[in-house]
């Protein structure tokens, strides 16, 4: 029996392949677009990305739609809660005040009285404006000089006359006039008599509500009304609107908090940004190289952890020095540069350190890889991750320690805003206009816990450990 | 154990000179004259004044003779007050510094553990939802916004009892204590609250609970037996950094509260360029904070005997 | 608990009043709040106001000032000036807080020493009105020359370096109080660093000195006039610049007296408290640089400035606090002239506002300096938030009315004052407190020689006057002088007056008596009570 195969020639040949085989069933994912699959389910980090986005249109476009110029004062609307806008009414240019002192009266009092009367018939000379209010009342006899309260409210007793204004040094110098932070409300005037030293317990009281005016130059200068525009006196006028309400110099909230969101967030993002950059070639070299120079580089370093963090931010601040007219972001930025680094280049370092050591830098040096190949190819991008994370939450902290310095008065110089000096002037008022603490804080506040959350996502999309299997 | 406690030491020892060093080359950077007043004056009297302070040295003899005292523990006298040692100085206003944040650190260890354990045990019911808005609040607002409504907070309790209860600005006593510490504390316990949770959620998983509750340990014996025990390590690692940023940040609590604490010599001592007192007060919190860091690594290693040191 | 031990051992360490309340009717006891912990309490050199506040309290001059502000006799009982010098004579029951009797000797020492060249006094030169006291201070002579004899322990001899008007007001001033020599020499380098290390012969003495903490004064039972004081102590419990700190300690009724600002007083109004005002007395100023080379040295630059400044609308504006009078011109309104008020008799021209004139002086002064637009100005101020808000104002003036653009400066103390001395700015924010009570307080300060004359201003014929009412004896002879520099002030616009500081604050009602004064201490209880 011939049993025994023959091979032919054609069995030698090369099997073709299986197509049908083991086959990638899904497109690959690359780790950046897997860390984005895994960050879109994580709807608090998404959010918080918008928030991000939003805070940067907010910060780039939004002063090309809010064209108000953030340093311009108006004296007229100073700390003016958010409102619609306001009508005002237009008014000449203000004219000096010429007290009425009366000719057939004494000055001082001829005799002295235990109790002097109040004085009768207070009224305002002129109608009561925000510019001024005018007040004229009649001589008492035995007055030698007359003091000037203003209140809020219904006084309620000689105790509770309001704000002593000023005071006139004569019985016969019997008006005054009042342009003091006007603003278009009841006032209530009281005038208490004096016999030139002592207070009488006697006043008469005056209610006041003053009309909101601009003098006509001013209403030109600040473009309210147009070239040739003819407009009467008296008549009303719209003023500017300020839909965030106004500082204590009048100058409008919105477009503050985007010029402060400016110097914040540029502190907050770029230095972060330039530490961690610093940090990275430091540690990534010291890590790479090893030896005796790591050794040297990161004693180096310890030595600047070491550094007590905010004393040495004041004293750099200062070191640094401002110039005139600039506004000290560069040197803070600078300062926090030159603190912040280390611990970044600590971390990188580490992780090169445990990326070096593993498999696929060993494969691919054997392949030919030179050093700064592998580097910039292998190393970096695979401790990425973690810088990722270390920025997202740096940020938040740049932008305190900003706000912190801006509190103790050595942030930025005015009249540049930014969120910290914000705070830290609207802290001061934040009972009579809490308008001006809240608005600032908030923004901080959303910045902070936006940059956390993002921060807080990335850690989990990042994670290796978490790479979605399906 | 005791090599690496020297090596420590030794190291830290090189940390602080390079602190007194940086310390030094910064404050003579910065512009100004440490010796010029309100008032001028004369020439005379202005040469009198640098010979008094050493000024009229060259600068790198000036370095060599602070160095020298420094060593021996002798940090000069200050350039505003000017009959006050500067020792004197951190003699009597570090350990309010020190005892604010001692207790801000309490409070914010003991907030953050009990918050924190709270939140994983209630995970995502109604507790946890409002405590974690109340940790974001934390981290999310400036401490100076705090400290001025927790002022504002005294001040309206103390009106509405009609009697002041608790002082509202001030030192002294454990009273004058309470806000000052709670709102330095504040942000910390929120870091620390939150670290707890995560933590807490992920010892839940680990195999010796699970042994344990097959064991058929009560709820509670486990809770606190081994849950808490082991997710509290990761919270005693961030103390440290944390004590430092405390302790060194006081400022603005010890200014809104009135509080003769160190942090505001500083401050006062940088506006007014008192070289004497900028140099004290930096190198000896420093100091202190290198050899917090050693202390609190040698504790560890007793703590946790996975960790040795070398 | 190692812990818990540090803990308490820590706490025990700085122990304040336990939660008193601000006013003790019984045992006459008021609290307070200081701005800062006073730098040191030596009067021969203190500067600073705290000091200046606390030292009179506990120590006493030759003469001293009244509940209205004239001085009367002090340690001196009565007197006698010429021309030449003055006679003082102590009183016997004059004593020191040990028992000893304060002498002329000691008068003589502290004098002598205020001027050593060694004890580097910033305040050296209000000695000078003796004779030899500015060759000492300057190191030319020997201490020993000063032209101050104690005849014998009781009687107090001295001759002037020229006739002094005013010297009687001096010797109420803190550098004039007296130290004792062999106390003095004892402590040496710790003199005045503790409460233990002061002698007082004032109303009141130091008890306690918690440095940054507390202070306390109590009554000094061997003060010649202690029958004069009601007030058994004053404590400082509270030291802090915070005013809102401060409005809050008062609101909770734990300090007596406390300082309101531009936004405290809204709450302090909301709470129906009594608020009062007061004028400081001190006079503030946008100081013009007139170093050459620099654009303010040219006179109609500045003239334009002065007519677009509103003073009016700076203070009712911007300062926003009652009791600022705008400023008009560098002597304020409490000075005394010839017979009554200075500028009533001597009234400050006025400035009118003027666009159209600002931009005439301001084409002419392009002219003279050859420029098409001015440069930028360098505006100096100090790094206070209301520093901040008057240079941010006064940006947006001159950016709007004259289109010049100006930089602000904001540097901290050290740095301003640096950078004022060097001449390091083009305006600076300048302010002015009376030492003494006279009108030479500010009179002289834009003289050639005055180191204090930050902006280098030099007009001989400023100088002619200043020199004139210096060696004056005749009121009138003086206060022509005066009035003709205000207004070369004005006419060359030397500088520009902001405004006259006031404050308002707010006072216990049951303390009655608290003095508040423009030279002295302010506020001043020595007089004070706790009524019921």
């Amino acid at each position: 029996m011939e049993s025994t195969y023959k091979p032919k020639a054609s069995d030698f040949a090369p099997v073709k392949s299986n197509v049908h085989g083991e086959q990638i069933s899904r497109p690959s994912l690359s780790y950046w677009q897997d860390a984005w699959i895994r960050l879109k389910k994580n709807t608090r980090a998404l959010i918080s990305l918008y928030i991000v986005i939003g805070l940067a249109l907010f910060t780039l476009v939004g002063p090309y739609l809010w064209q108000v110029d953030p340093a311009l004062q108006d004296l007229n609307q100073i700390s003016q809660s958010p409102a619609w806008p306001k009508t005002s009414i237009l008014v000449g240019p203000y004219q000096r005040f010429t007290p009425v002192v009366l000719d057939d009266f004494p000055a001082e009092p001829e005799e002295y009285l235990e109790n002097i009367p109040p004085p009768e018939n207070i009224r305002t000379s002129e109608p009561p404006t925000t510019q001024h209010v005018r007040l004229v009342w009649d001589p008492v006899g035995g007055a030698g000089g007359y003091n000037i309260y203003r209140n809020q409210r219904v006084p309620e007793g000689i105790n509770d006359l309001g704000l002593p204004l000023g005071s006139t040094l004569g019985g016969n110098e019997v008006s005054y006039e009042d342009r003091l932070n006007l603003e278009s409300r009841n006032y209530y005037y009281s005038i208490v008599p004096t016999d030139g030293f002592d207070e009488s317990y006697e006043y008469q009281t005056l209610e006041v509500t003053p009309k909101l005016a601009i003098t006509f130059n001013e209403a030109i200068d600040r473009g309210l009304i147009g070239p040739g525009e003819d407009r009467e006196l008296n008549s009303e006028i719209e003023l500017e609107f300020h839909p965030f309400g106004t500082d204590y110099l009048g100058r409008d909230m919105l477009a503050r908090l985007m010029q402060g969101a400016r110097v914040s967030l540029f502190i907050g993002i770029c230095a972060p940004f330039l530490f961690v950059f610093f940090g990275i070639v430091y540690g990534g070299f010291a890590g790479y190289i090893g030896g005796k120079l790591d050794q040297f580089l990161m004693r180096f370093a310890d030595f600047v952890v070491a550094l007590p963090f905010l004393l040495f931010m004041i004293l750099f601040k200062i070191a640094f020095g401002i110039g005139p007219g600039e506004s000290g972001v560069i040197p803070m930025l600078i300062a926090l540069v030159i603190l912040g680094w280390p611990g970044t280049a600590r971390l990188v370092r580490g992780q090169v350190l445990q990326i070096r050591e593993q498999g696929f830098i060993e494969a691919a040096r054997l392949l030919g890889g030179k050093n700064h190949y592998l580097i910039i190819r292998h190393i970096i991008p695979n401790t990425m991750g973690v810088i990722l994370v270390t920025l997202t939450f740096a940020v938040p902290a740049a932008i305190f320690t900003e706000a912190f310095l801006s509190f103790i008065g050595m942030g930025v110089a005015p009249p540049t805003p930014s969120w910290g000096s914000m705070c830290n002037e609207g802290v001061k008022t934040m009972l009579s206009h809490p308008h001006e603490l809240i608005f600032p804080a908030v923004f901080i506040s959303i910045t902070v816990l936006a940059f956390n959350l993002l921060g807080d996502g990335l850690t989990e999309a990042l994670d290796s450990r978490m790479r979605s299997r399906e | 154990m005791l090599a690496y406690t020297a090596k420590r030491l030794l190291a830290g020892l090189v940390t602080v000179w390079f602190i007194a060093t940086a310390t030094f080359i910064a404050m003579h950077q910065v512009p100004g004259d440490p010796l010029m007043n309100d008032k001028a004056v004369s020439a005379e009297i202005r040469a009198n004044l640098e010979k008094k302070y050493g000024l009229d040295k060259p600068v790198v003899e000036q370095y060599f003779i602070f160095m020298g005292n420094m060593l021996q523990g002798d940090f000069g006298i200050s350039f505003t007050q000017q009959n006050r040692k500067v020792n004197d100085i951190i003699r009597d206003h570090f350990p309010v510094s020190a005892t604010l944040g001692i207790l801000a650190i309490v409070f914010a260890t003991l907030g953050g553990v009990l918050w924190g354990a709270l939140t994983a045990l209630y995970r995502n019911r109604l507790p946890d939802i409002v405590i974690m808005f109340l940790v974001i609040l934390g981290i999310s607002v400036p401490s100076f916004v705090f400290a001025a409504l927790g002022q504002l907070f005294l001040v309206n309790l103390n009106s509405f009892v009609g009697s002041s209860i608790v002082p509202v600005a001030g030192w002294g006593t454990i009273m004058h204590m309470i806000m000052p510490s709670l709102v330095l504390g504040l942000g910390t316990m929120a870091l620390l609250t939150r670290l707890m949770r995560s933590s807490m959620l992920e010892v839940v998983n680990e195999d010796y609970i699970k042994t344990a509750r097959a064991k058929g340990l009560s709820p509670t014996r486990i809770f606190f037996r081994h849950q808490l025990r082991n997710a509290i390590l990761p919270v005693i690692t961030v103390l440290g950094p944390q004590i430092a940023a405390i302790t060194t940040g006081g400022f603005v609590v010890e200014l809104v509260f009135a509080i003769p604490g160190l942090g505001r010599y500083f401050v006062q001592a940088v506006q007014q360029l008192d070289y004497t007192v900028i140099m004290g007060t930096t190198v000896f919190y420093g100091a202190f904070l290198v050899f917090m860091v050693i202390i609190v690594d040698i504790l560890y290693g007793f703590i946790d005997p996975r960790v040795r040191l070398k | 608990m190692p812990v818990l031990v540090l803990l308490l051992s820590f706490a025990l360490v700085p122990i304040n009043a336990l939660a008193a309340s601000s006013v003790n009717f019984d045992d006459q006891i008021i609290t307070i709040a200081l701005t800062q912990e006073p730098p040191q309490l030596n009067s021969m050199k203190a500067t600073d106001q705290v000091s200046g506040m606390i030292l009179p309290h506990v120590m006493e001059g030759l003469l001293r000032y009244d509940r209205r502000g004239k001085v009367v006799p002090g340690v001196a009982e009565k007197w006698e000036v010429t021309r030449d010098g003055a006679t003082f004579w102590l009183r016997k029951n004059a004593l020191w807080s040990d028992g000893k009797p304060v002498t002329a000797h000691d008068f003589v020492f502290a004098w002598r020493q205020a001027l050593a060249p060694n004890t580097a006094s910033e305040y050296a030169f209000i000695l000078y009105p003796l004779k030899n006291g500015e060759k000492i201070n300057k190191g030319e002579m020997d201490l020993t020359k000063l032209g101050v004899v104690a005849e014998d322990d009781f009687t107090l001899h001295l001759e002037f370096e020229r006739p002094t008007s005013y010297f009687l007001n001096l010797t109420a001033f803190t550098t004039y109080f007296p130290i004792r020599e062999d106390f003095f020499n004892q402590k040496k380098d710790q003199y005045a660093a503790d409460a233990t290390d002061l002698l007082y012969n004032g109303p009141f003495k130091l008890v306690d000195w918690v440095h940054s903490a507390s202070l306390r004064m109590v009554k000094n039972d061997m003060y010649w006039d202690k029958d004069s004081i009601t007030l058994n102590e004053i404590r400082a419990d509270y030291i802090t610049e915070d005013t809102r700190a401060r409005l809050n300690l008062f609101i909770d009724g734990k300090i007596v007296h406390t300082r309101l600002d531009g936004e405290t007083y809204k709450d302090a109004l909301t709470q129906r408290f009594r608020i009062r005002s007061f004028s400081t007395g001190s006079v503030f100023f946008w100081e013009y640089n007139h170093r050459e080379g620099r654009p303010t040295e040219n006179v109609n630059l500045r003239r334009a400035i002065q007519h677009i400044f509103d003073a009016d609308e700076f203070v009712n504006k911007v300062l926003g606090t009652p009791g600022n009078l705008a400023g008009k011109s560098v002597f304020p309104v409490w000075l005394q002239g010839v017979e009554g008020k200075f500028r009533q008799e001597y009234p400050a021209p006025l400035p009118e506002l003027d666009i159209e004139k600002a931009k005439q002086y301001l084409a002419k002064a392009k002219q003279e300096l050859g420029v098409d637009k001015i440069p930028p100005l360098v505006l100096l101020v100090g790094n206070s938030p209301t520093a901040a808000k008057q240079a941010e104002y006064m940006q947006g003036l001159l950016k709007q009315k004259l289109d010049i653009d100006l930089k602000i400066d904001i540097q901290t103390f050290k740095q301003r004052l640096a950078k004022m001395t060097s001449g390091d700015f083009d305006i600076v924010g300048a302010g002015w407190g009376p030492d003494f009570d006279d009108v030479m307080t500010f009179g002289d300060l834009f003289a050639s020689w005055n180191l204090n004359n930050r902006g280098r201003y030099n007009n001989p014929e400023y100088d002619r006057l200043v020199r004139l009412a210096m060696d004056s004896l005749d009121p009138k002879e003086r206060m022509d002088a005066m009035g003709k520099l205000q207004d070369i002030i004005f006419e060359e616009a030397v500088v520009l007056p902001q405004y006259e500081q006031g404050v308002i604050y707010l006072m216990h009602d049951k303390v009655r008596g608290v003095v508040r004064r423009v030279v002295g201490a302010d506020p001043d209880f020595t007089y004070a009570r706790v009524v019921k």
